[in-house]
């Protein structure tokens, strides 16, 4: 048995090779993303600059859109350019399942805790 | 196991039906689990970050006023340049992942124009770092705190009750003299002026700068400027605290000494990551032109740099998001 790094078959999801023609439709593929990653950062600064802050209802949507809006960055950056997309199902669920749980746990505790003086949550004292 | 240096591998370490888990190879694996738990590390650091901000009673800077200049330039350019630095960590994103697909077809020439197109990339973002850093440190103007209560008008007609402990914001010019006054610099000098004062320094390089305008809440919302007699009262109620710039101990941009350790650590933690990325970059890019991969037939090693190299893009999108936008 060879090393399993160095085997050249289609046991792999992710085949190590392809054709010239395949390379074609990836390469039209990757610019696709490139336009869209270009397009949201464009956005979000145009936001950025547009938008003064303020106690308002809107800026609490734009800061929301902010997030929302990287977070569709991330996922196209993971799913294509990381390929994560093309790996099998259950590795994706073994890299994004506990980052998900640990990350979203972090975050539930800071925002409970941090967030106490605000008046909320402060039953308890 | 497979990631060592043997040509093979015992069938006894493969997984149940003799096959590689998840069906991609060890090291492969191995960077993505790396990944998640450095993921974790700056998911970390932002969250901290978060929970500091919010639970600060104080106003916290916010980007597009702190980060407004560009190079060589005057004038004020929100965001910009983080903007810039953005785009360039993207492209190098794109030029990495080209490399990646040129590797599948086992196209040398390829990848080599790929892989260093990305590495030439990563030194323009460092540079970039470099120099957002060096402006940060340094300032633009700096601060004084005052030492009693002030009443003053604004330019626009507003009123302002400033407490005692309130800062007050120097421009560029007056800010790049005061600093070598309050050191004490024998050069420099406060004297009178037709319209109020001015700091002259003599010597070398004597020039002279006058206190033409102060700055209220220059670094969070709806900055004032304060000019004249009114500038004047201002400057007589400062007190002996003066911050110029950053450094691990005061700076000119917030009361939270937090605000610019977070900026220290946040950005120079994920800097660090694209340095040890840039010379990964370039161990394999030698390794490319030696035709190490042409020999092993698949360009994998390729793909695994890719992974650290996107994660490394892919943590600026959040720094940029929680840093500078929200």
């Amino acid at each position: 048995m060879e090393r399993d790094d160095l085997i050249v078959n289609d046991s792999y999801a992710l085949n190590s090779h392809h054709s010239e023609e395949e390379g074609a439709k990836i390469r039209k593929n990757i610019w696709k993303v490139t336009g869209i990653l270009t397009l949201l950062t464009t956005v979000e600064v145009l936001m950025g600059i547009y938008f003064k802050r303020s106690e308002t209802f809107t800026w609490t949507m734009i800061k929301w859109s902010f997030i929302i809006l990287t977070l569709v960055k991330a996922a196209y950056i993971v799913l294509v350019f990381m390929h994560l997309g093309d790996e099998r199902n259950n590795l994706k669920k073994v890299i994004i399942a506990p980052y998900m749980l640990f990350i979203g746990y972090l975050i539930f505790i800071a925002i409970s805790e941090g967030f106490g003086h605000l008046g909320n949550f402060n039953t308890l004292h | 196991m497979g990631g060592e240096a043997t040509k093979s591998i015992a069938k006894d370490v493969l997984w149940g039906g003799g096959r590689s888990p998840f069906s991609v190879s060890y090291g492969k694996m191995m960077m993505w689990y790396f990944l998640v738990s450095d993921a974790l590390t700056f998911g970390g650091l932002l969250t901290a970050y978060g929970f500091v901000r919010a639970s600060s009673t104080d106003a916290w800077p916010i980007g597009e006023q702190v980060f407004r200049a560009l190079p060589g330039l005057d004038g004020e350019y929100p965001l910009i340049y983080v903007a810039l630095m953005t785009f360039i960590l993207i492209v190098s994103s794109v030029t990495m992942v080209l490399a990646v697909e040129a590797g599948h077809r086992n196209d040398k020439s390829g990848v080599i124009r790929w892989l260093g197109l990305t590495i030439i990339g990563g030194f323009f973002f460092l540079g970039s770092q470099a120099w957002e850093w060096s402006h940060f440190i340094h300032g633009s103007g700096g601060s004084f705190l005052l030492a009693e209560n002030v009443t003053v008008t604004a330019d626009d007609g507003e009123v302002f009750n400033l407490s005692k402990g309130d800062p007050v914001f120097m421009d560029h010019h007056f800010g790049h003299l005061a600093e070598p006054w309050i050191e004490g610099e024998p050069n420099v000098s406060l004297m009178e002026s037709d319209h109020g004062i001015k700091l002259v320094e003599v010597g070398e390089h004597s020039h002279e700068s006058e206190l033409h305008a102060l700055t209220l809440n220059k670094y969070v919302e709806n900055e004032s400027f304060v000019s004249g007699d009114e500038a004047m009262k201002l400057w007589n109620a400062r007190s002996g605290t003066f911050a110029f710039g950053a450094n691990m101990h005061d700076n000119e941009y917030a009361i939270q000494q937090a605000y610019a350790n977070f900026f220290f650590f946040i950005t120079g933690f994920h800097g660090f990551h694209v340095f040890s990325g840039v010379v990964i970059n370039i161990i394999i890019f030698i390794m490319v032109i030696q035709g190490v991969f042409e020999r092993r037939k698949h360009y994998e090693m390729v793909e695994k740099i890719g992974l650290y190299w996107h994660f490394v893009d892919l943590v600026w999108v959040f720094v940029f998001t929680f840093f500078y936008l929200v």
